[in-house]
């Protein structure tokens, strides 16, 4: 699905974000990207997508080079981005106009999406709040059935409700041969909903493995005292967050406190 | 050390969920359970995750998979996971408890409603 092989990359004047950086990735997941701020989340997916280009390396995506741009290559993804402005249309105008550049497009799964999020097509999208165009645009990238659907921040803006359809939505509409790559700093947001975890930082991918692995090699809990084979923990107010290695049974992966232990330089492998 | 929280992995989380569903007989065997797809739509987890549920229960056979069809619960499914409750009751459940009961100092007059009920199972087994 993508396959990424020795990518560099650096915005002019500074420093490179990526040097050397190879991944591949199969289909039909939900890979939840993490990094700390300006470790490049954005800059990758927009690589991914065609919309930057690499200063070395290539980037293929379903066996297209990203940068060729090509109609078969734009027409299998769809990028949401963090921030965007809507134009000054209907929402049901906007549909008509950008179905056509997309094959699979399920105009039915698009009117449930619509329902499901509670949106009007009627209303002018300019109009909408940041929330309500954010699950438009959600709404319209899982109905593209794009093979890779790039998702940047997708809870940012959104209510409490929101969150929680958002997560039947992308984890019910979701056919086999797509994969989606959500970017974060919201973990708890998407903790059911991915299945593998990428971390990037200083220019390269740190961590890469998918949560039922690390559910079944670590365990995460809350205790009183520390224990002897304690690998990373945090103060809590009930004692310590802790991890430590599994001793058999599988555990429910507590994403932010395994991105602090990685960060300050514990190694899980 | 005392442990407060040590919650199960998702998709182990999610087979407990169905087998307490065929304990409380809302599952009876030969009945068909969930597909993938609308659990995952319901619950908001991943797909991946729930065919890894269904391989755990499968496993174990409380459900068995007929092809393009869907996952069913087994005859023999309400036995299965009565016995693996039994078996975590016994290795871990009852450990915990008993090491309570040492700390607190509890007497058998407190435990007295825990008497009753095992003599109530025991009449029921006659």
């Amino acid at each position: 699905m993508i396959n990424i092989k020795n990518l560099s990359f650096a915005y002019k004047k500074q420093a490179p974000l990526f040097q050397d950086l190879s991944l591949t990735e199969g289909t039909g997941q939900i890979i939840g990207l993490l990094g700390k701020n300006g470790a490049g989340k954005t800059t990758l997916l927009q690589l991914i997508a065609g919309m930057l280009t690499p200063a070395s390396g290539e980037i293929l995506v379903n066996s297209y080079k990203s940068t060729k741009r090509e109609a078969s290559f734009l027409e299998s993804i769809y990028f949401v981005p963090e921030e965007f402005t809507m134009p000054s249309i209907k929402m049901w105008d906007f549909i008509e106009a950008f179905i056509p550049f997309y094959p699979r497009f399920d105009k039915q799964l698009l009117d449930d999406l619509i329902n499901k999020f509670e949106l009007d097509q009627q209303k002018n999208l300019s109009k909408m709040s940041h929330g309500q165009k954010k699950k438009f645009r959600i709404a319209f990238a899982l109905a593209t059935r794009c093979q890779l659907i790039i998702l940047d921040e997708p809870t940012n803006g959104l209510d409490i409700p929101s969150k929680t359809i958002f997560r039947q939505l992308v984890a019910g509409s979701l056919q086999e041969d797509q994969t989606v790559i959500i970017s974060t700093h919201q973990v708890k947001d998407v903790e059911t909903l991915i299945d593998k975890i990428i971390l990037v930082d200083n220019g390269q991918v740190i961590f890469n493995q998918s949560i039922i692995d690390i559910s079944e090699k670590y365990d995460f809990k809350i205790v009183s005292h520390l224990p002897d084979n304690v690998l990373y923990s945090e103060l809590n107010p009930m004692g310590y967050n802790i991890v430590t290695p599994s001793i058999g049974e599988s555990s429910e992966v507590d994403i932010e406190l395994l991105f602090n232990a990685i960060n300050n330089g514990k190694t899980f492998n | 050390m005392m442990e407060f929280k040590n919650n199960k992995g998702i998709f182990q989380q999610i087979a407990d969920n169905i087998c307490e569903r065929v304990l409380s007989g809302e599952y009876a065997p030969g009945d068909k359970v969930q597909s993938v797809r609308k659990l995952a739509a319901t619950l908001g987890v991943n797909q991946n995750t729930i065919m890894r549920t269904f391989i755990e229960l499968q496993h174990n056979n409380i459900v068995e998979n007929r092809r393009g069809v869907g996952y069913f619960v087994t005859d023999n499914a309400p036995k299965m996971i009565r016995d693996m409750r039994k078996e975590e009751f016994t290795q871990e459940i009852l450990p915990a408890f008993i090491q309570q009961v040492k700390l607190l100092g509890i007497t058998r007059e407190e435990l007295e409603p825990l008497f009753n009920q095992l003599k109530e199972n025991e009449d029921e087994d006659k």
